[in-house]
């Protein structure tokens, strides 16, 4: 040892001098950093209650729980996360999960209380001194557990696709259908906002699990259409899908439609696995659209004896007559219809009740009735011209073209209106050969047909006039019609949901067509109900009022579909048909 | 050497005593006891106040991680991992994420690479301030450990900034890492380094040339070379015996291969020598820590875009990943079986072999007031060696 060494320990005593590390007030605040992952916060309007935050805690340190002042709503489950800081890890996986990114962490890491209850809250949902604090980890750019973007559907190009009836969306492939069906955080926002609950996040686990089968029985269990639901739902579980707040939803319905695309029709019964016994007992069902043939599904498969009575040459109703090929083939439509008359449904094609079959004889013959006969009564425009010859209904020429009959629209078509039917007659007189411009008399965005339908519409370079109230329809010299509209301006109305388009004095404008083609909407045609029976059915607004169970205000009829419900959408149609079906059931039963 | 007539035979290390003799104490140290490192207990048989045997009881610190894991999904595994390991938690982070991304054939962003080097490097100089907080600690020097201490908490305000959490960082996520830089922070980070430098060289003086440390750290608990693969011994353990053993350089993992540094090594692995080469490698980090920001990538793409965390399935496999701690060799062993959960995760801390076979050897005919000492210079963490 050297001097040094017993020297050197005492150097320690220069640090006496040195300003101390600790703090003298250690109680005093010390704001956490920018990022501190401290106590939650929730912003409680943005907030979906979504729940991913209490499936990714793997401390089970949240739960989801109604809060007062929050209400169910289609996109919102009414539900809040509650955090236990008895068990929370603060690893804020649950901020980085957030669907929305409405939930945070402060930089806050002080709070004192005898009362070990109070650790558990609901963030958001009470005052505390945190609320809004800017500083606290959160979300950013550039890092995320989810998968905001949609896979890429493969689809005709615009170019082509106008050209011709086959089928625009491709479908996906195995990959990618398992890439999207990856996506899914399970919320069920889109269970209760499908009209028909279909068990969405089941059969997109189905998917992901690769076990197919299971998702068809998924299907069935709650749709019995689901060929067709994959191609033409509103998918109405899209717009409330919880990715879709911050990215693009879950491309459910083509999820839907790629199971069943993989699975060969022949083997649907051995899937399904659909035995049932005959009870005896015999329903009649008027119309073989989507309500139709869905009660007629749902009453099979209970044992019932079903018939049902079509108008047409062909079942499908407005999903065959009223849907263009390209966005759903036949085949495809068949498909669902041909194994619903493999369980033993009877359809009997071309009659039409009230003319070749009595109403009362099915009144009386059978144990129950159920009627679906949708809306195929055009409304009109009620403008000069209307009955000049050139002007079609949309209706009218969808139906003509699934017929094989070729309208004589000419080279060039004015469609009117911004529904679907709208724009599948412009689309549709595309591919037979004819400008479309598209005469709306609201903004574009006010047109109730699908985003996509819009989207696609314009691809294939519809022509979109918007703002334009219809005047009158003339014949011109030269054989052609012209279409006359006062542009308009659009007014909010005091009390109402949306603004009204009202006419500018004098801009009148014009547009010279082979053909007009009118798509403003369809109503219900009862004309097959003789008059004891119509007038005890009850309607309102020209709609028939039905109970929770699709029965009429007589007990014995039942109805559902376009003519009874709001939505006025296929899916409501087979889910009205899947409750009339255990209406009829309950009904007949109780007896 | 005192004469040890007196005391029992030593036969393959193993002292040769009867307990019931009335010659022999036995007294235990831990499982609470400030000269443990953790919850772990030495059962010391002492003849006066030396020790003749010694048995390492664990059980105390046991939270079964790895079971846990089993039932959570990979990204719900890593809030857990960190806990393994108190002082130096960011290998546990980086481990379960390699062995993840392994299996499931992802590439993470350069970037990345950058920022999980450069938390672990900092978290090797957090954990060697707090060891080395002890070793003087455990010599009865408290002013060095409390100098030591403060000086890891500032490392520990940078990662405050750097992750939002202090202790447990969670900051290296399977797929990168969370969160770039904070503006300013290599500014702080520079500022934190300069003051580390000073107090290193305040330790250098008041703990190498200190003439109590050096009769009670120099000759205990001697390492030979030839012990080294007998035991399991690894890190800084094994290289102040001479073997220049360091995965960064042997094995090179993230970005180490672009690092200029050397090995460091010494010839005599006593506690003495095991100090100052640990003091050597916290320089040694500093200068890592400063390359690293030198060569920092621009841009922030610092992590790759898992399939939703929720449903993230990881093919068949196996895989054993490793990356050199402040002890040694790290290892996770990681079993996926192409459901969304690991079938099994190993963790294999250095402090095993350390702490449960090396030491009791080392043990026999130490002063028992050097004991605390000899096992804080083995540098073993109780945590990481039941999880």
């Amino acid at each position: 040892m050297k001097l040094k060494d017993y020297l050197s320990p005492f150097y320690v005593w220069k640090r006496a001098f040195d300003k101390p590390f600790t703090t003298r007030k250690p109680l005093e605040d010390r704001p956490g950093a920018p990022r501190y992952r401290g106590f939650h916060q929730n912003d409680m309007e943005k907030c979906i209650g979504c729940g991913s935050c209490e499936v990714i805690c793997q401390n089970a340190a949240i739960d989801l729980v109604p809060v007062d002042g929050i209400e169910t709503t289609r996109k919102d489950s009414g539900l809040r996360p509650k955090i236990d800081y008895g068990r929370c890890c603060w690893c804020a996986l649950c901020v980085d999960i957030c669907t929305t990114g409405s939930l945070k962490m402060s930089n806050e890491y002080i709070w004192i209380d005898s009362d070990p209850e109070v650790f558990r809250f609901v963030p958001g949902a009470s005052e505390k001194p945190w609320k809004n604090t800017e500083a606290g980890y959160s979300q950013h750019e550039n890092y995320t557990l989810l998968n905001l973007d949609r896979i890429d559907m493969p689809m005709l190009t615009p170019e082509d696709s106008r050209k011709s009836f086959i089928e625009t969306v491709k479908g996906y492939s195995k990959e990618e259908a398992m890439k999207e069906a990856q996506r899914c955080v399970e919320c069920g926002l889109c269970v209760a906002t499908c009209p028909a609950h279909m068990d969405i996040p089941d059969y997109i686990r189905a998917i992901r699990d690769d076990n197919l089968d299971e998702a068809l029985r998924l299907l069935y269990d709650t749709n019995p259409m689901p060929a067709t639901c994959g191609r033409i739902c509103t998918h109405l579980c899209e717009d409330v899908c919880s990715i879709g707040v911050k990215g693009e939803p879950l491309a459910i319905r083509w999820l839907k439609r790629y199971i069943v695309d993989q699975i060969d029709d022949t083997r649907f019964k051995a899937i399904l696995r659909d035995e049932f016994k005959p009870n005896g007992k015999k329903v009649a069902i008027i119309g073989a659209g989507p309500g139709g043939l869905s009660a007629a599904y749902y009453l099979v498969t209970a044992g019932y004896s079903v018939t049902i009575y079509e108008a047409s040459d062909l079942a499908g109703g407005m999903i065959r007559y009223g849907v263009p090929e390209y966005r759903m083939p036949y085949d495809q439509l068949d498909q669902d219809i041909n194994y619903i008359k493999e369980l033993g449904v009877e359809i009997i094609l071309n009659n039409r009740i009230g003319k070749d079959t009595l109403f009362s004889d099915l009144y009386n013959n059978y144990d129950a009735l159920f009627f679906s006969t949708g809306l195929n009564d055009p409304y009109k425009m009620a403008i000069d011209g209307e009955s000049l010859p050139g002007v079609f209904s949309g209706l009218q020429i969808l139906d003509d073209v699934t017929k094989g009959i070729k309208p004589d629209i000419g080279k060039s078509v004015a469609v009117i209106g911004g529904g679907n039917v709208a724009m599948d007659a412009a689309r549709t007189a595309l591919r037979l050969g004819a400008e479309s411009t598209l005469i709306y008399r609201r903004r574009e965005e006010d047109m109730p047909a699908d985003t996509e339908e819009i989207h696609e519409a314009h691809a294939e370079k519809v022509k979109f006039i918007t703002q334009a109230i219809p005047l009158r329809i003339e014949k011109t010299a030269n054989g052609k019609l012209k279409f006359i509209w006062n542009n308009a301006e659009m007014v909010a109305k005091e009390g109402a949901a949306r603004p009204s388009p009202i006419a500018i004095e004098g801009d009148i404008q014009s547009l010279e067509v082979d053909a007009v083609i009118s798509a403003i909407g369809q109503g219900a045609d009862y004309s097959f109900l003789p008059p004891e029976y119509e007038s005890k059915i009850k309607f309102k607004r020209g709609k028939v009022i039905i109970n929770e169970n699709c029965q009429t205000t007589v007990p014995k009829i039942f109805a559902g579909g376009d003519i009874a419900n709001p939505t006025a959408d296929a899916i409501s149609a087979i889910a009205d048909g899947h409750n009339a079906a255990k209406g009829i059931d309950k009904f007949l039963n109780k007896k | 050497m005192s004469d040890r007539s007196k005391f029992p035979p030593v036969i393959d290390g193993k002292a040769q005593f009867d307990l019931d003799s009335g010659k022999y104490i036995k007294v235990w140290q831990g499982p609470q006891h400030p000269g443990v490192t953790g919850n772990m207990a030495l059962e010391l048989i002492i003849s006066g106040d030396e020790v003749i045997d010694l048995t390492t009881h664990v059980g105390y610190l046991h939270r079964g991680f790895e079971k846990l894991m089993e039932r959570r999904r990979y990204i719900q595994c890593f809030p857990i991992v960190c806990r393994i390991c108190v002082p130096e938690p960011d290998t546990n982070e980086y481990l379960l994420a390699a062995a993840a991304e392994e299996l499931a054939g992802i590439e993470i962003p350069e970037k990345a690479k950058w920022l999980r080097t450069l938390t672990l490097e900092l978290s090797r100089l957090a954990s060697f301030l707090m060891w080395i907080g002890g070793q003087s600690g455990a010599f009865g020097m408290g002013t060095v450990a409390q100098w030591a201490i403060a000086q890891r908490d500032f490392i520990l305000d940078l990662f405050e900034e750097l992750s939002g959490g202090r202790v447990y960082h969670m900051y290296i996520v399977p797929g990168g890492v969370r969160d770039d830089l904070p503006s300013g922070w290599d500014k702080h980070l520079e500022d934190v380094l300069v003051k580390t430098e000073k107090m290193l060289k305040e330790i250098e003086i008041v703990m190498f040339n200190n003439v109590i440390f050096k009769m009670r750290a120099q000759n205990l608990g001697i390492i030979t070379p030839d012990m080294v693969d007998k035991f399991g011994i690894v890190g800084p353990n094994a290289r102040a015996a001479g073997l220049a053993r360091d995965l960064r350089k042997d094995e090179p993992y993230l970005i180490y291969d672009k690092l200029d540094f050397q090995v460091i090594t010494r010839d005599f692995s006593d506690a003495y020598n095991r100090t100052y080469l640990r003091w050597q490698e916290m320089w040694q980090s500093i200068g890592l820590i400063r390359q690293i920001m030198a060569g920092m990538p621009a841009g922030n793409d610092y992590h790759y875009n898992l399939p939703n965390v929720l449903n993230w399935k990881i093919p068949h496999g196996e895989t054993y990943v490793k990356a050199e701690s402040t002890r040694g060799e790290y290892g996770f062993y990681m079993v996926s079986d192409g459901s969304g959960y690991p079938r099994r995760v190993y963790v294999r801390g250095p402090s095993y072999t350390h702490a449960m076979a090396l030491l009791p050897h080392l043990a026999v005919n130490v002063n028992i007031a050097d004991m605390a000492g000899l096992m804080v210079s083995l540098h073993t963490y109780p945590p990481e060696i039941e999880r």
